[in-house]
């Protein structure tokens, strides 16, 4: 299913002395099948962005297409559950969301609002606790016994038990762990990989945005500032640095490599492999690859 | 969703109204609340809204403003419209329907009623605009000092609410955060038969009461380590200073009252 963005434009609390123009003129699209990273400094507009992606917000100018579903500023929308159901979103700190008394039927509540049968609700709870890395006695017990890390997982398998076909993610692992981290951003990638599953992911960490996504797009006050492959995007670091973006470390590493030499690599690399190669090649004296 | 509510929210702004002493402003509200019984004909309701006009005018507060923070009361209003409409008997019947019938003093009642309803509303809701909340309740602590002598917990009553003003707009942001996610697990608050809507409130109330719990223990906790021991012996980084327009204003609502008794009927 596609997602395309055209033109919004996003003004909260419209018509009140707190009016406040978040989003103008920002078009995107997430094809079907694509991992797309959202980045930019807090109060960039990401969460506003997102929140479009599953008609939670309407947009004050502009249309948005999910799937074949036009939602177009000004009109009303009616059984917006429909677009719901095939685009799950995990917001942040997702586990202020638990409310059940078990960490099963909480589980079980999206899928079961969106019409599934109690027994495919708990098989696919089952499915989906373990998927998160949690073990299946965790689903009789209560969510508020959970530490915080596994609220977040639970939470998390609370939303892939919708079974969605694009997985909107807003700063997924912000405040846990780096081992942590590194688990659930392995969990969606994982599940990108294998069902294709569409998947946009907010976040502040450069170094995932260039590992996991095919397309990053950078917001910045409210609107896209650049988009494009991670590759496009980090051949010129230095407008991101300018910014106050961070970039992956590898890049920063060939930067400084670069500006210590006084001359070009030829190529900007992603990965600490690929940068290996490219130094080496270059130290020799030879021309980079 | 949430953020349609005006009430209890301040609009900075530079206007008479926010520079008065918070004290000076209680002291109106309170009489308000009080001389608003005193109207009870055409006239008097007339005096009534047009002083609430005028402080509202002096607030800077832009109309259209006041008037969408008025919608969410707006049925509230209507709902006293109707009761009165269908149960105040008096009068002359004016709509006869079987054994069912609206009364004269029932019109007169339901509009004078819910016009009552309306002014307080907007009044409150310009103390609420053009003062903090801090400011409400120092004015308050100070108004209500004399009572310490009498061991009422002054203080302690002003701390818990500054407090509560304080997380209204920390708890709306909240409230529409976990409404946003719930309904991106298909729950529906807008829409559907009324008894799912009823139901789709616990998986929102169960998240809020756990999340302000949480809130309040921190709190303390902080509180307590930046040294809070309750009142006594504090001193005010802020004070209080009543000036010449507070005394006018004060005096302004007293020749309303007047004539409020003049023109009564
Ligand atoms: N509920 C809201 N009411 C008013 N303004 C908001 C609200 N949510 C976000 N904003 C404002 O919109 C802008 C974009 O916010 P957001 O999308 O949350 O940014 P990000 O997720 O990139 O940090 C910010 O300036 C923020 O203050
Ligand atoms: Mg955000």
């Amino acid at each position: 299913m596609d997602i395309s963005l055209q033109n919004i434009e996003y003004r909260y609390q419209a018509d009140t002395p707190f009016e406040r123009l978040a989003l103008s003129d920002v078009s995107l699209d997430i094809p079907s099948g694509s991992y797309i990273a959202i980045i930019g400094h807090t109060g960039s507009g990401k969460s506003t962005v997102l929140q479009h992606l599953n008609a939670l917000l309407k947009p004050t100018k502009g249309t948005v297409l999910i799937g074949s579903r036009e939602i177009r500023a000004g009109r009303k929308e009616k059984n917006l559950k429909a677009v719901r159901e095939k685009v799950g979103i995990v917001f942040q700190f997702p586990e202020h969301q638990l409310f059940e008394e078990t960490v099963e039927k909480d589980i079980c509540f999206g899928p079961m609002n969106f019409g599934v049968s109690e027994t495919e609700a708990k098989r696919r709870a089952s499915v989906a606790i373990e998927q998160v890395g949690l073990t299946k006695d965790i689903l009789e017990k209560s969510p508020f016994d959970l530490s915080g890390g596994q609220m977040r997982r639970v939470a998390i398998a609370g939303v892939l038990a919708m079974e969605p076909q694009v997985i909107v993610l807003d700063e997924p692992t912000a405040g846990l762990d780096p081992r942590g981290r590194k688990e659930i951003m392995d969990l969606f990638y994982q599940l990108h990989q294998d069902k294709n599953l569409s998947t946009v992911l907010v976040t502040h960490s450069m170094e995932d945005a260039a590992a996991y996504a095919d397309e990053i797009i950078i917001m910045h006050q409210g609107s896209v500032f650049e988009k494009g492959t991670p590759s496009e995007i980090f051949s010129a670091p230095q407008a991101l640095i300018d910014m106050g973006l961070d970039v992956p470390e590898v890049v920063r590493f060939q930067l400084k490599l670069e500006q210590a030499f006084g001359r070009k690599m030829g190529k900007v690399c992603l990965t600490a492999e690929e940068l290996t190669d490219v130094v080496a090649s270059f130290l020799k004296g030879g021309n980079p690859s | 969703m949430m953020e349609k509510v005006l009430f209890g929210r301040y609009v900075p702004a530079d206007s008479l109204l926010h520079r008065m002493d918070p004290r000076s402003k209680l002291i109106i509200i309170f009489l308000y609340v009080c001389i608003v019984f005193l109207a009870n004909n055409p006239w008097t309701y007339l005096i009534l809204a047009a002083y609430t006009i005028l402080m509202a005018g002096l607030s800077k507060i832009a109309p259209r403003f006041l008037i969408a923070g008025l919608k969410p009361v707006l049925w509230l209003v209507l709902f006293t419209l109707l009761l009165h409409l269908f149960f105040t008997k008096g009068g002359e019947p004016v709509v006869q329907l079987g054994s069912f019938a609206i009364y004269e003093e029932g019109i007169r009642q339901g509009i004078f009623i819910s016009l009552r309803f309306l002014l307080l509303i907007v009044v409150t809701s310009l103390l609420t605009l053009t003062t903090t909340p801090i400011e409400i309740t120092d004015g308050l602590e100070s108004l209500l000092g004399p009572l310490k002598k009498v061991n009422f917990p002054v203080h302690e009553l002003a701390l818990m609410m500054s407090i509560s003003l304080r997380f209204i707009p920390t708890l709306m942001q909240e409230t529409d955060k976990i409404m946003k996610a719930q309904m991106a697990r298909g729950v529906e608050y807008t829409s559907g038969p009324i008894k799912d809507r009823l139901k789709a409130i616990v998986p929102l109330l169960i998240p809020l009461f756990i999340s302000s719990f949480k809130r309040a223990e921190e709190l303390a906790i902080a509180m307590e380590a930046r040294g809070y021991r309750g009142g006594v012996g504090r001193t005010k980084y802020r004070q209080l200073n009543w000036t010449f327009a507070d005394t006018g204003m004060i005096l302004l609502l007293a020749a309303v009252t007047l004539l409020l008794i003049v023109f009564r009927g």
